[in-house]
Order: C-alpha cells, then structure tokens, then sequence
C-alpha cells in the first residue's frame, strides 16, 4: 500500500463526489432532467440490493443471503420499524449459515 | 449544527445510527483488512477520512492483498466511486445555496447511504436536515470502525455474522419510499436486473453504473398516480 495509491484514490474519489455534488449540480435543472435525477437513487439502490445479494464479484448465484433478503422484503412491505427489518434480515443469513 | 435540534431530528439520528453501527463493523473489517493488506494504522485511517466511500476502499485493498498492481487496484476503485458522481448529481439541490465551504465539505459525504437516507424524505427542509444527520454520523462511524479495526488487527469474518447482508437490507427499507410511483418501480426494477445481468460480463462497478439509465423513465409523460406522490 503507497501514498501515491492512497492520495491518488482519495483526490479521484473527491473529484467525482464534486463533479456530480457541485461542479454539475450547481445549475437549476428543467423539471424533466429533474424528474430523471430522482430516480437515481431507486435505480442504484435496488441495483446494489439484487447486485449486493446474488453476486460475488462476476459470479451470479443464490446463498442464504438471499433469505435474510427476502425477510427484509417482507419486513418492509409489512411496515415494521427500520431496526426490525435489519436485524431480522440480518439474523436469517446468519441462522442459516450457522444450521445449514 | 442547527440540524441535530431541526423537526424530524430525532427520527434522522436514529435512522443515522442504525446505519452507523453497521459501519463501525464494516469500517472495523476495512481497517483489519488494510492493516493485513501492507498498510500503515496512519494510510488506513487516511483511506477512510479521505476516499470515505467504502465498496472503492474495500476493492482497493483486496486487490493489493491479493497481489494485484497499484494501477488495477486503483482502477477498480475509481469505477466502483464513480456512482457517487450520480448519486452528487441527485443530491446537489440539497447542498445548492449553501456556503462554499459547506458545499466542498457536502459533497465528500455524499455517499450511497447518505443518498439513501435524504432519498426517503419528500420535503427540501427535511431533505437537507436528513443529509447533515446522516453525513456527520455516517462519516464518525466509519472512521471510528477502521481506526479500531486498524489497531485491533484481529480478525472477525463479517459474514460469519449475516453482516455482508446488512446492507441490501438496509437499502431495502430505503428504496421502499420510491416504489410508490410508476417511474419509481420501473427504475428500480430496471437496475435490479441489470446490476445482476451484466455482472459476468463487465468489471466489478460498471453494471451498477449502467444500473443508473433506469433514471430515463423520468423522461416518460407524468403518469396520474406520480402526480399524486
């Protein structure tokens, strides 16, 4: 590990984070640009679920973090507080790996 | 911070401190990892108060450990932080208007969970609120995991613990709040399956930022029930 990586990532990183934060988003967009932009996060965030959930680097498969995903859908879908879906969620993948 | 005593303050900073112990376990794996992968207690912590965007540190390490180049490890790295220029581009109304110094120190904390979390919220007051919350908290949590990590230098397998799950089910609970419109479902839908389908065939970070063309559904005609949201 070297500085140069380090500073290298770190002034990239930023660079990036103030492309999109402050160099572009500085201008009022028109509302249709507006109306993409917000569905950004629904887009990257359910990708990184499926993403998070059913790949390991390049490979595509189906493991017990599958069913602590699955819990938390219901969690969700069922209303109950942020702290009950996480741990449930959570606690599936780790009973399973513990039993199976 | 006047936005630690703002209406909604309360519910934020929980919500924000959920999140946060999740990143104190995976900022403790990050720093364990650093410090097994060559680094310094001092580059560990500097990755984090610096990169602070956790999957490119996290891929930047592992490449090294593994052997791997500086110029692969920094690659890898870039494409996977390219996202947060997406997410800043959502965010940026948020920071708009604020001072200069607040806008610089903003867009370092805009981040997957900090989009996340202010993408929850409907109106720009609490938006902003939201935003501040969960950077601050986000960011301590994080730095505070991988110094920990850092100087420990044990080992604990997070996943021993369901914790490599902790995250998709957090943004499960997160992206619920954008399916209630039509764009919304389609968007999510759409990046779902691509994050995944494209996986075999591009490198690590790419399919997640082509994940990101499910915002073009916006380009489709207000349908009725988005009116409504």
């Amino acid at each position: 590990m070297t500085w140069t990586l380090i500073l290298g990532l770190a002034v990239s990183a930023y660079f990036l984070k103030l492309l999109g934060a402050v160099i572009i988003g500085h201008w009022e967009m028109p509302p249709v640009l507006e109306r993409c932009l917000m569905l950004i996060p629904a887009a990257l965030l359910a990708g990184l679920i499926a993403k998070d959930t059913f790949t390991v680097g390049q490979q595509i498969g189906v493991d017990a973090r599958a069913a602590g995903l699955a819990v938390a859908v219901i969690a969700t879908w069922r209303k109950l507080p942020f702290v009950v879906i996480i741990v449930a969620g959570v606690g599936t993948t780790a009973l399973i790996r513990l039993f199976v | 911070m006047h936005h630690f005593r703002a209406p909604h303050a309360r519910r934020l900073i929980s919500a924000s401190l959920m999140i946060g112990v999740a990143f104190i376990i995976f900022g403790l794996s990050f720093g364990v990892l650093a410090v097994s992968a060559g680094a310094s207690v001092l580059q560990a912590c500097a990755m984090s108060l610096l990169i602070f965007t956790g999957a490119s540190q996290m891929s930047a390490v592992s490449v090294i450990a593994t052997g791997g180049s500086a110029a692969s490890a920094f690659g890898g790295a870039v494409l996977l932080s390219g996202r947060n220029a997406v997410y800043g581009l959502a965010m940026a109304p948020v920071l708009r208007g604020g001072s200069l110094p607040s806008r610089l120190l903003g867009a370092q904390w805009v981040i997957d969970e900090t989009t996340a979390v202010v993408s929850a919220e409907t109106d720009a007051a609490t938006r902003r609120t939201a935003f501040w919350i969960s950077g601050a908290i986000l960011y301590a949590s994080w730095n505070i995991g991988t110094l920990m990590g850092a100087l420990l230098g044990s080992s604990i397998n997070p996943s021993d613990f369901g914790l490599d799950v902790a995250f998709p089910v957090m943004f499960t609970a997160m992206v619920a709040s954008h399916l209630r419109t039509k764009a919304g479902r389609y968007a999510a839908l759409f990046g779902a399956v691509t994050a995944v389908a494209l996986a075999p065939f591009m490198p690590v970070g790419l399919p997640i930022l082509v994940a990101a063309f499910g915002m073009l559904f916006g380009l489709a005609p207000q349908s009725s029930d988005e009116a409504s949201a």
